[in-house]
């Protein structure tokens, strides 16, 4: 029971961490400016009670609170940890493929295959060029029933064609996106 | 103009519903135009299905609510897909963006603002210290202040940012060429009919997002709004699929699209209301009335989810919200407009300036090198910018800060002249009272930014990473109205016997507010480069809640596009479509020419005849060599050589589809069997093969004009309906075809342009 009281409290200060009250008060008669913040709810933040230690006393605490700006701010930092902790890491899985499709793949295939087979997988056709064999990839698209690996395979040489494509369209040929 | 009705007689329409309908046919070719019409009849037709079925079972009754609501639920989420998105870049950029200055060491994943947070040791004057963030001096070196730690600060600056835009632009020539740019001019294309296969993909939208945040981080000139457009419309062509409704229709697919480039804009800007206004002035071509409530339901969806993420502790969608409310006077219509004329003749030099360096770019060897280019880029923007403190910081915040006038709260550079001017109360009518030196100091640094911005904005929009184009041209505009508004302020408050001044203004300085001057700058300079108006406006006072202020944004808008349209009638986006040569045919502009419809037509005096079919007489190994022979997209079927009477068109893409279809399923099919378009076969001789009917894929009802038609009403026609093509009949007879590309051609020589620059059908 003890345990869940510390776990209940650590849960409570985390959250409680992410509310504050910030009053923001101007230089007034010879005292600085200051910026006071603190963990107090929605009703209670105003400048009597966050102000602490009131550097006026007495009449001049209504003139000196009247120029500070109080605002309520809640965060979530836990929305931020995750956010950042997800891109990160998808940047990173990103940058692994990048290495592996530039620099490992070409290298292992030369390993596995020779030579010959690299210079037979860069050939291309255009599609204007052929139509019948456009319409060809149309209709047996619906046909060929491979298992699973040839599936992922298969799909995953259709996307490196077509990136291949783009890029060609953007980078060389400059028709797109200029 | 023959517009054959959609109801043939009953009897062939049950044939031909009876008939199997090839796949394939029906879809189109990878940058090519869709047929506006063909699309809506279908769509039409799939409706009156739905609503025949609809009575006959409860089943059938709730698929056609299913599919009288799917257009609801794709909008729904694509708004919170969008939301997410924009949530995830805001908070991801932000971060990246502090990492270039130091590391907060408490918690890794806090930007400096947050890191500092909870401390108690800011100070009003230095609001930004805290002992948990470091900068890359004190980590390194140790020491946080001294030329050693200013060194190698600068120095860590400029390596974050080369590494983030290297990184950014190899992950885009890796993995999706697509996503550089802005992709609003490419969207614009797709919204009027054209097709680009992957530019709204699964692989586009992930690699935009990425490197959308890397690009902001890595201190270019640029920035995200463009690009969340794409991510939005991305989003929406990726939930389509899952609907056949529209994943099948092309035509209602870009309902979608239009809806999802709104909440775009909103998730943007913090602007549903001027995201709606934005999809339908800028990025739409066919805006129905039922998209307008869809885009304003995507938007507000998406706005919704962005505001509940919150990251930031504020509450507000976007950085800029400004509360001040004190009243602007007549007089300073004047620096307003002038501010209007500023922002129109900025815009025209920068689209002339960018055209021509994206063309110099495309055509010589400059454009082969885009991964050095970014580098190089990257490289002069982080040496330059990081000794001016305004151009170091973040774009938005410089606009924030720019925005925000000076009160009593606020300690940045440009209000330390303030406190003198209001520190003696009684101003004694002293001329030589001399200006405070932080406004000159600021001033002078402001001048620099200016300059520095609009240089570098040249050569950044277009670079191979995302680009956006809205903050840096509001930064420019923001900048020049800041200083105009301190040069007023001064003005008034130096020679407050004025008749202008003493009219309006009692207390010296505290009349004129240059954050109003810095926010219709912004206005101003937005509207020269893209030429909005109404969606301007309203984003504009959507972004900074000053209704009190749309006279002088609107005076400054105005004034902004008249000045731009001297100069040249496109924004920025139809000047990167007509670079580019997309099919684009522009419904603002006017076509005032007296020409007709045969002196546009193919074919011309000197070309070969017209490629026609004729509809009994082929055979497979005939039509196949002009297919072959012929690049063109579609054939006019005609009744016979003789009578040249037109029965209707054919296109190439779905003759080749049926010609390998019967292939394969039909047996008895060869080369010479006869192919006709009628109803029922020719009489053949005994012994020959099987005919094959081409019926089900000619179209019976093409338009057509008669030669004598102005062009004008052609390309209203073309413009109104949206058609590819449109055949030219002469007495009766097929004389030839007009299409959008001869149209577009006909268009740029009539404009003395090249009409060799559109390239696309």
């Amino acid at each position: 029971m003890i345990k869940s009281i510390i776990v209940d409290n650590t849960h409570v200060m985390a959250n409680s961490e992410d509310v504050r009250c910030k009053c923001i008060c101007p230089p007034y008669r010879g005292i600085e400016g200051h910026i006071y913040k603190q963990n107090v709810s929605l009703k209670d933040c105003n400048c009597l009670h966050v102000v602490e230690p009131m550097p006026v006393d007495g009449k001049d605490v209504e003139a000196y609170c009247l120029r500070c700006e109080c605002k309520y701010e809640e965060r979530s930092s836990g929305t931020i940890k995750f956010t950042i902790i997800m891109y990160l890491s998808i940047l990173g899985l990103l940058l692994l493929y990048m290495v592996y499709l530039t620099l490992l793949e070409p290298m292992l295939k030369r390993r596995l295959f020779g030579h010959s087979q690299l210079i037979q997988s860069d050939d291309d056709v255009v599609g204007d060029q052929q139509p019948f064999a456009n319409a060809h990839n149309v209709l047996s698209r619906s046909h060929s029933r491979p298992n699973m690996l040839n599936k992922v395979e298969h799909a995953q040489q259709r996307w490196r064609r077509q990136v291949q494509e783009q890029r060609k369209s953007v980078f060389d040929r400059h028709v797109v996106l200029s | 103009m023959s517009n054959g009705g959609g109801a043939a007689s009953s009897t062939t329409h049950l044939l031909d519903f009876l008939e199997e309908p090839i796949p394939g046919v029906g879809t189109y070719d990878d940058f090519h135009t869709i047929d506006w019409v063909r699309e809506k009849c279908k769509d039409r037709e799939r409706h009156r299905k739905v609503r025949i079925k609809k009575k006959e079972s409860a089943w059938e009754f709730t698929k056609s609510l299913y599919d009288a609501w799917s257009g609801w639920l794709v909008v729904t989420l694509t708004g919170l897909a969008s939301g997410a998105l924009a949530g995830l870049i805001d908070i991801a950029a932000d971060w990246m963006n502090d990492l270039k200055e130091g590391v907060c060491l408490s918690a890794m994943w806090f930007n400096h603002e947050q890191c500092c947070w909870t401390s108690n040791e800011t100070t009003f004057a230095e609001r930004d210290k805290c002992p948990q963030w470091k900068s890359w001096a004190e980590l390194i070196l140790g020491q946080a202040e001294g030329p050693g730690s200013y060194i190698m600060n600068y120095f860590m600056y400029i390596y974050w940012a080369l590494s983030f835009a290297f990184l950014a632009v190899c992950l885009v020539k890796v993995f999706a060429p697509y996503a550089c740019g802005s992709g609003i001019p490419e969207i614009k294309t797709i919204l009027s009919g054209f097709i680009i296969r992957g530019y709204l993909g699964k692989w586009t939208l992930m690699i935009k997002t990425i490197t959308l945040v890397l690009a902001v981080a890595s201190g270019l000139s640029l920035g995200k709004e463009g690009p969340l457009v794409h991510v939005a419309c991305c989003c929406g062509n990726i939930f389509s699929y899952l609907f056949p409704k529209y994943s099948k229709n092309e035509a209602k697919k870009r309902e979608v699209l239009s809806a999802a480039s709104a909440a775009g804009v909103s998730v943007a800007f913090g602007a549903p209301i001027g995201g709606v206004l934005f999809s339908l002035e800028e990025v739409s071509y066919y805006f129905p009335l039922k998209t307008l409530w869809r885009s304003f339901f995507a938007a507000l969806v998406a706005a919704f989810v962005l505001r509940s993420i919150n990251p930031f502790g504020n509450s507000r969608l976007v950085l800029f919200y400004v509360e001040y409310h004190t009243p602007w006077y007549l007089f300073e219509l004047i620096p307003f407009i002038l501010l209007g004329v500023f922002g129109g003749l900025w815009g025209a030099f920068f689209i002339r300036a960018n055209i021509a360096w994206c063309r110099r770019r495309k055509s010589t060897r400059f454009g082969k090198y885009p991964v050095l280019e970014v580098i190089l880029v990257a490289a002069i923007t982080a040496v330059v910018a990081f000794p001016n403190p305004y151009t170091r910081q973040n774009t938005s915040e410089l606009i924030k800060e720019l925005f925000t006038d000076c009160g009593p709260l606020e300690t940045s550079q440009l209000c330390k002249y303030r406190s003198q001017m209001n520190g003696s109360k009684a101003f004694t009518d002293d001329p030589n009272q001399p200006a405070e030196p932080g406004v000159y100091s600021a001033m002078w640094q402001l001048c620099l930014a200016l300059i520095f911005k609009i240089i570098m904005t040249i050569f950044t929009f277009g670079l191979k990473v995302p680009s956006g184009l809205f903050i840096p041209s509001m930064a420019i505009g923001a900048i020049a109205g800041r200083i105009v508004g301190i040069a007023v302020e001064q003005l008034a408050y130096y020679h407050h016997d004025w008749f202008l001044f003493k009219e309006w203004c009692e207390v010296g300085a505290d009349c004129i507010t240059p954050g109003l001057y810095a926010m219709v700058g912004a206005a101003a300079c937005l509207g020269g480069v893209t030429r909005m108006t109404v969606s301007l406006v309203v984003i504009v006072f959507e972004l900074t809640g000053g209704l009190e202020y749309i006279v002088p944004l609107m005076a400054a808008v105005m004034t902004s596009k008249w000045v731009g349209d001297a100069f040249g009638r496109e924004g920025i986006y139809e000047a990167h479509i007509r670079l580019n040569g997309y099919p684009f045919l522009d419904a603002k502009e006017e076509f005032t020419h007296t020409t007709l419809a045969r002196e546009v037509m193919r074919p011309r005096r000197n070309d070969p005849p017209l490629a026609v079919l004729t509809q009994d007489d082929l055979t497979v190994e005939e039509l196949q060599s002009v297919i072959n022979e012929t690049s063109y997209n579609g054939f006019p079927v005609i009744v016979s050589k003789e009578s040249q009477r037109l029965v209707g068109f054919a296109l190439r893409r779905d003759i080749t589809i049926a010609i390998e279809n019967a292939r394969r399923k039909q047996e008895g099919i060869l080369l010479n069997s006869r192919v006709y378009f009628t109803q029922h076969a020719p009489s053949l001789p005994a012994d020959s093969p099987r005919p094959l009917k081409l019926r089900s894929i000619l179209d019976m009802s093409p338009f057509t004009v008669t030669d004598h038609t102005p062009m004008e009403i052609v390309v209203d026609i073309f413009r109104k309906l949206g058609l590819r093509q449109c055949l030219v009949t002469h007495n009766g007879r097929l004389l030839g075809i007009i299409t959008k590309k001869d149209i577009l051609r006909h268009m740029a020589q009539m404009a003395n342009q090249d009409p060799e620059s559109i390239m696309f059908n």
